[in-house]
This record gives structure tokens, sequence and C-alpha cells, in this order.
């Protein structure tokens, strides 16, 4: 009870804190011991060039790999070395990149499954099929039927998950991630393979979430997504914190410039955009610049 | 209102039920009998096996090994120290149940092909142990059973056995279809789609597996005592690991991830044989024959294939 009411009044409590996080393959550091804290109720980003570990260290967040050093911290847990459905049933929640969806069932199982950490009963109420466990059923049906509603896929209710279009998909895992009633939602590229429009219906549902008092992580490489909607971005490079802040600090971060563009690019800026006007090398920073905006 | 509790797919059974029922009909001799037994009893291990090959994705070469360990369990307990048979069949389920889940928790952490591997090699250990055992199985030359007594009543006679088989075979369809659509069932579907995408969504996939494992286990070890009780004889060839491909491929011939569709499949490679002997010596080239033209034009087999074609994707969806 205290420590709820010093928590309520505490300025800035963490959701999710990582402390030292490392991960090794082979030698190669893929994140390199990463410490921080994820707020909540915020829109977390995590962005980087490519290899710079986001992958990773989402797995290593939802308990996929095992970290080689560090702990993580779900408020006062420690999942260190916990099993991804452990980190589940924290309340930690995923989608994936390339797709992960349930193709052997239809839209509205995949998102019932996402209910399983609160519908799971005994072997033998299954196999029986007990009066409660048929209403249970039908109030699942009905909450993932909502949730499909409010992802935006009222018009893929009874479809099987492999007549969906890429785009429904990627709503769907969202869905069934949003089933679990996790603490904190982590989003692996949401917009990747989308076209401009999908792309701004995902950021307006991230909004929407955000909105709600979803805490959500986003590791995303469309920036104008990212400026878009984070409250918060971090910034990695070869698996280590290269800058941390809000959106528009990031942006100016002349070594966040550097990582994207190259030094050169990041010197031309730094000096000023009348050097840009010149030379091939400020000619080159000019045309990749927009993406960062 | 009964439909409801009863069972999510009623008129699946209600069918089921009928064809049960309306046998007897066509069945003009002893001869006929003992084949719809035998269909039964195998359709009950492949509705089983169908739970952990079909819904689950988990391949098992190895469960004549269950099959035969409830066989031998029963026979050895009634015969050679007359237990009544019903208890025998119960302390060797038990026991199977207990063995799957010893050896299903290390091997179902192999995935594929060494799974593949590791179930056959179980099953192989078991026929040996059967085969070499002689003191308590009689060796090669197997032993003899003692009829199945229910209630203190002798379980005798063609029709009785097929009733006991008939109302067992609908019990397993009914347990099966009501945990295929539980949220164990989804877990299990889900696991053998995406593990990682199951886990993710709090899933503990290596204890689902076991557990379903452990199910498909006891449905063969259950159909197996009874086989024992009926033939009243048993042999190691029961638990051989010929029956275990035999098992595997009624469930895939049939329809993998179909409950009906391992009933079917158990019907048909059971009674093929008996129907194809009129080609003399040429039945192996044509039951061989048959069953890779079924393969090419019903790659998701019998049952699903059919279902696409007659009634599309709303037909596909019930059959399961």
């Amino acid at each position: 009870m205290g420590r709820r009411v010093a928590r309520a009044e505490g300025p800035a409590v963490s959701l999710l804190r990582t402390e030292g996080l490392s991960k090794e393959f082979g030698g190669v550091c893929a994140v390199d011991s990463l410490s921080f804290a994820i707020s909540p109720g915020r829109v977390y980003s995590i962005i980087g060039p490519n290899g710079a570990g986001k992958t990773t260290l989402l797995n290593l967040l939802t308990g996929i790999y095992a970290p080689s050093g560090g702990r993580i911290f779900l408020e006062d847990a420690d999942l260190t070395g916990r099993a991804p459905h452990e980190f589940a049933q924290a309340g930690v929640a995923r989608t994936f990149q390339n797709l992960q969806v349930f193709f052997n069932m239809t839209a509205l199982e995949n998102v019932m499954v996402g209910r399983y950490r609160r519908e799971r009963c005994s072997l033998a109420t299954a196999l029986l099929r007990t009066p409660a466990l048929a209403r249970a059923e039908r109030a699942c049906r009905e909450e993932a039927a909502e949730l499909m509603r409010f992802v935006g896929l009222a018009e893929w209710l009874d479809a099987r998950a492999e007549a969906m279009p890429y785009g429904a998909l990627k709503r769907l895992e969202i869905a069934r991630a949003l089933a679990t009633q996790p603490r904190m939602l982590l989003l692996d590229e949401p917009a990747a393979g989308l076209n401009s429009a999908e792309m701004r219906g995902i950021g307006e549902l991230i909004g929407l979430l955000a909105s709600r008092g979803h805490t959500v992580v986003l590791v995303e490489h469309n920036m104008r997504l990212v400026m878009g909607v984070s409250d918060h971005v971090l910034v990695l490079d070869y698996g280590r914190k290269l800058a941390e802040g809000t959106a528009e600090e990031v942006r100016r971060d002349p070594r966040v410039v550097e990582a994207y563009l190259g030094s050169a690019a990041a010197s031309d800026r730094s000096v000023g955009s009348a050097a840009a006007s010149g030379g091939s090398v400020g000619g080159t920073a000019e045309s990749v610049a927009p993406t960062l905006h | 209102m009964i439909a409801r509790f009863v069972s999510p797919r009623i008129e699946g059974l209600a069918a089921l039920l009928a064809v049960i029922a309306a046998l007897p009909l066509a069945l003009s001799n002893n001869y006929f009998y003992e084949v719809a037994i035998l269909v039964g009893l195998n359709a009950i291990v492949c509705v089983g096996l169908n739970l952990l090959i079909g819904y689950a994705g988990q391949i098992s070469l190895g469960h004549a090994g269950f099959f035969g360990l409830g066989a031998y369990g029963s026979a050895i307990l009634s015969a050679r120290f007359d237990w009544p048979p019903l208890a025998a069949l119960a302390a060797a389920t038990v026991a199977v149940a207990l063995l799957a889940y010893l050896i299903g928790r290390p091997i179902l952490r192999l995935r594929g092909h060494y799974l593949a591997m590791a179930t056959l090699g179980m099953g192989v250990i078991v026929s040996i142990v059967a085969a070499t055992e002689d003191r308590w199985t009689g060796g090669p030359d197997g032993m003899s059973v003692p009829p199945f007594k229910l209630f203190g009543a002798t379980l005798s006679g063609e029709g009785a056995w097929y009733c006991v088989v008939g109302a067992l075979l609908v019990a397993a369809v009914w347990l099966s279809l009501n945990l295929i659509e539980s949220p164990t069932g989804r877990a299990l579907r889900a696991l053998s789609s995406s593990e990682v995408a199951a886990e993710v969504s709090g899933i503990d996939s290596a204890r689902q597996k076991v557990l379903v494992f452990v199910i498909s286990a006891v449905f063969a070890s259950v159909a197996g005592s009874l086989t024992a009780h009926y033939s009243g004889f048993i042999t190691p060839s029961k638990l051989s690991f010929f029956h275990s491909i035999e098992l595997v491929t009624m469930v895939v011939f049939g329809g993998m991830a179909s409950t009906y569709g391992a009933v079917v499949g158990a019907a048909v490679l059971t009674t093929l044989p008996q129907l194809l002997t009129v080609f003399k010596d040429y039945e192996m080239v044509v039951f061989g024959a048959i069953m890779m033209g079924t393969m090419i034009f019903m790659p998701k087999g019998l049952v699903p294939s059919i279902g696409t074609w007659v009634g599309g994707s709303r037909a596909r969806k019930d059959l399961r």
C-alpha cells in the first residue's frame, strides 16, 4: 500500500528498466551494456541504423533471447533470464517485424489466443467443455471481436487469417498483443512494408493507444512515423546508446546525424547549411536528410 | 439448449453416431463386425494422434509403443496377476500417461526430424523389450489375453464389442472436439503455426506439447488395452515401428487437423487392405498407388480436401 502511494507521488517511476543489458553472438556485441528506463503511458521509440541492435534488444525485452549480461526489471520484478511466456504473463506483449500470424486459424481466433493468459483452464475443463467454459468462451469471442473493431479490422471478423492482406495482418498482430492486456506493448517495425496511407493509419492507431494510457515501445525505420508519435526516443548504434531524449532533441543531436548520414554530412550540418550548397557531399546530405524530418 | 452444453459441433457428432448406429445393417457376418471393431479401435488411436500431429504440429513415430504398452499392460496384469480387466486397463493407462510425461519432457524439446528420430527410438525400445522379455510377454510368439469383463459380465460377441467400441469412439471424438475449441486447443494450434508468437502470447509451449503428447498416448493405450482383450491374443507386431507408421499414415491420409479426418483415415486404411485382397499378388501395389494418388490430388488429406471441394471455405472450417 505504502509503496503504491510513493509511486504515485514520485516524478517518473519507470515501468521497465534495464541495467547494463548485453547480448553477444559469438564475440559480436549486438547489444552492449545498455541501461535505460521506460516510463508508463508513453510512446518510447528505439531507432538506429541497420544492425544497431534494435531487434536484438526487442528480443531481449521479451525473453526470446537470454541476455549475456545485465538485468531487466518490470517495475520491481526481475525478469532476467525468464522464458518468453513468463514475460508475456508479466505483461509484456509484442508484434513481429516478419509477421508471426497463426495462419491455421481465423482472424478472431488469432486474437482469442492473446487472451490465453486469462482464459486458460484445466485439462478436464477443456476436454469436457463445462458450461462455465462455454460461457467464458462466448465472452472471450466478444472481447476479441471488440479488439478487432478497435484496431480497424471490423470487416475481417469472420475471415481466415490466410485470406487477409498484409496491412490487415499487421493490425491483427496488434489486436492479438492487446488481447493479452499488456502493461507494455512492443511494436517491431509496424510500418515496414506498408504504403503511406496504411502507415498513416498505423500512426493514428499508435496515437490512439497512447491516448488510452498504453505504454508503447516502438522500433521503427520510418522517421516520419517515429517523429510524429514518440514522447521519447532512444538512438542505438553498434548496440550502444548513442542519444536519448525527445524527438526534437534527438533530431538535432549531431551524433545522431553522424550515425545516420556519415561524419562528412554531420560536419556539413554542424557548420551550417551554407557549406552544403557546394560540394557533392552536401548534396548527399540534402537528399538523405528528409528521412530524418 | 442441450446442444450448447453437449458439444460445439453437434451436427458432426450426430452424423458419426448415425453412421455407427446404421452400420450393423450392412454388417452381414462376424468378419465384417471384426473389421468394423478394428476400424473403431484404430480410429480412437488416430483421433488422439491427430491432436498431437494435426493440431499441435508435433510428430510421433512411436505411438505403436504406447498402443503396445497399453495392450501388454492389460494382458500381463489380467493374465499373470488375475487383475480384473477394467482395473488392468486403468493401471496400464495411468502407467502409460506417466511414462509419456517422463519421455515427453526431454524429447519434445526437439523439433522436426530430431523429434521423429527420438520418438522412433522410443517405439523401437518398447518393441524390443516386448520381444525379449518372454517371461512376461511370451516373446515373439505373443501371449493370450483373458476376455474383457465389465461389472462382472464378460464382454463377448461381436455385437457387444461393436457397441462398446462405437461408444468409446464417439466419446473420443467428443473429447477431441471439445479440446480443440478450448483455450488449450487454441494454444496447441497456435504453437504449431508459430511457436515464438504463441510464447509471447503467454503460452508455455513446452508444457502444452507434453500435455498433448500425454493425451495422445492415453488414447493409444486405452485402444491398445481393448484390442488385446478383444482379439484375445497379442504379439509384438502390434507395437512395431511399422504399426507406428501405419497410424501416422492414417492421420495424414484422412487429413491433418481434422478430427473426422482421423476417423475416416483409420476407416479407409483399415478396410482397404481387406477390400484389395481381390487383387491377390498385386494387392500392395494397388494399395500404394491409391495412397500416392490421394496425396497428390488431395494433399491436405481426404476430409479437408473433399470439404473444400464440396462447400468452399465454410465447409472446410466446419469439418475441423
